[in-house]
């Protein structure tokens, strides 16, 4: 089967929007806010997102980049090791409300690995989390605060985020497969 | 396969056989063995350097853990002394929640006569993932590898090779220097004897810097110049004057001057060798300005460096063992996965 569009880069740029004017009245404006991406595609979207949010509220927030490979937990079924990324701390993130932003949510793992992370950095004051997309399937208790779209895949599905910083264009894609219970990649 | 691997490695040990790494954005390691730098790629190295810096986030924190290498066992056995090569190690374990035991040989089985691969089967018998291995004969990692299921690093081997600390001093050199493609880069003192020489060599032109050796005749390495398959260096430039070769350097690697070459004819006098040889306060003027002074320690102050130079703003002999224990946190963390 052919892969499908999700999301143009259309769509993208107005949930983009949106997540962040969430994130602002959640949090009643910017204080103490921190966004942190996870490793790949989670940083250019955390920098996406702070430059909408420094558009409503004309406050310029800081963003960190998080590389989980020290935590996860799924290194026997990935088989090998990958270069570290080096994070790009914007500070101390104690007593911070930090929003972790990744592209898709799926078993929930890396989440969980960056939380290890995050935690064993400093104690912010609270966490939440913001995803692209969210497709199911989740395997540990975690569940996302702001949504870009929810959508529901089969295990063996491929989502593809595409975006310009890593990708050349801005794209959401799903490549249905007909593997019945294939593991995939968060 | 893994120990078909090694056996080729062995018998070609300088030989030169990159292991391409995949084209896809993350980069993955696949490398088994760390035993010489001679067949790493640029990528590799870039791979491990930029691990390194996200070590050193690790490190900076106000509780330096991760638990990358929880439940890995790694056994460092050490045939001979070692100061900072060992503790290192040792440290970039327990940072990685590894357990790590110590050995070396004298208190071990060792003293009562076990043969290196006895000793290697033991080891792996109680559950031994990791083994980083020093010993006085160059290749005796080699046959480690061979003959156990245990991811081997050789942490120095004879006058052959020490990956690790040509590793660190890439980083090291990086981060005071940046790229160091067509750096003037000298290395001064014992070459002839110094496993660092030969690794710091391979890894500097898998870089692309420009590296000078500077050491009186008899102290210069004899496989210089030999074609590859021989078991030759990598090209570099051969200066036995210290102060010409130091002429615009970008940076200068002093090397430890084992006193034992006295007593075997190599040099006249102490006094002689530092006289021509002693990188100090004077000599450095002649290299570029800022040129940092490596020293792979432990350091005969007066003698191969002076010791003003060692502990002032050019020395970074401190960074070298601090980005020593990043550096192999990264190559174990990065092995981790390796099968």
């Amino acid at each position: 089967m052919p892969e499908r569009v999700l999301m143009t880069s259309e769509d993208l740029r107005r949930a983009i929007t949106r997540i962040a004017h969430e994130i602002v009245e959640a949090h009643k404006g910017t204080r103490d806010l921190v966004l942190l991406g996870m490793h790949t595609r989670g940083v250019p979207l955390a920098h996406r997102l702070a430059r909408a949010i420094e558009q409503i509220e004309g406050e310029a927030i800081p963003v960190g980049a998080l590389d989980i490979g020290l935590y996860r937990d799924d290194l026997s079924t990935r088989g090998a090791s990958v270069q570290l990324a080096p994070g790009e701390l914007p500070q101390d993130v104690s007593d911070r409300r930090v929003v972790l932003v990744d592209d898709v949510l799926f078993t929930g793992r890396s989440v969980r690995a960056a939380l290890d992370a995050i935690i064993d950095i400093g104690r912010p004051q609270r966490i939440q989390l913001a995803v692209l997309i969210d497709r199911g399937h989740r395997e540990v208790p975690i569940r996302p605060d702001y949504v870009g779209k929810n959508v529901p895949t089969a295990r063996g599905d491929d989502i593809r985020v595409r975006l310009e910083e890593t990708d050349g264009r801005d794209e959401v894609a799903i490549m249905p497969q007909d593997v019945p219970d294939g593991r995939q990649e968060e | 396969m893994a120990s078909s691997r090694t056996s080729e490695a062995r018998a070609g040990a300088q030989q030169v056989t990159e292991v391409p790494l995949t084209p896809n954005e993350e980069r993955v390691w696949r490398r088994r063995h760390v035993l010489d730098l001679d067949d790493f790629s640029a990528d590799e190295i870039e791979v491990v350097l930029e691990t390194t810096a996200a070590m050193k986030e690790v490190l900076a924190r106000d509780v330096p853990r991760a638990p990358a290498l929880r439940g890995t066992t790694i056994v460092t056995l050490f045939y001979e002394a070692s100061t900072r090569t060992r503790a290192s190690f040792e440290l970039a374990g327990k940072v990685l929640g590894a357990d790590v035991i110590n050995l070396t040989s004298s208190g071990s089985s060792v003293e009562k006569g076990e043969s290196l691969i006895d000793t290697v089967r033991t080891l792996q018998a109680i559950g031994a993932q990791v083994l980083v291995m020093r010993h006085a004969m160059s290749g005796a990692p080699y046959l480690a590898a061979e003959h156990c299921d245990a991811k081997v690093i050789n942490a120095g081997d004879g006058w052959h090779a020490h990956p690790t600390q040509g590793l660190l001093d890439l980083y090291t050199l990086r981060s005071r220097v940046g790229d160091l493609r067509g750096r003037r880069i000298v290395i001064v003192g014992d070459v002839a004897h110094s496993r660092v020489a030969r690794s710091d060599i391979w890894g500097l032109s898998k870089l692309g810097a420009e590296i000078v050796v500077c050491a009186p005749p008899t102290l210069l390495p004899a496989e210089l110049g030999k074609p590859r398959e021989d078991g030759g260096l990598p090209d570099v430039t051969v200066e036995t004057d210290l102060d010409k070769a130091i002429c615009g350097a970008d940076a200068v690697m002093t090397l430890r001057l084992q006193q034992e070459r006295m007593a075997g004819g190599q040099l006249p006098s102490l006094r002689e060798y530092s006289r021509l040889y002693q990188v100090n306060e004077a000599r450095m003027a002649k290299a570029n300005p800022g040129a940092p002074v490596l020293h792979p320690g432990p350091m005969n102050e007066g003698v191969e460096i002076s010791a003003a130079l060692a502990h002032g703003a050019a020395s970074m002999i401190e960074e070298q063992v601090q980005n020593g224990v990043a550096v192999r946190m990264a190559l174990l963390y990065l092995m981790r996965g390796s099968k």
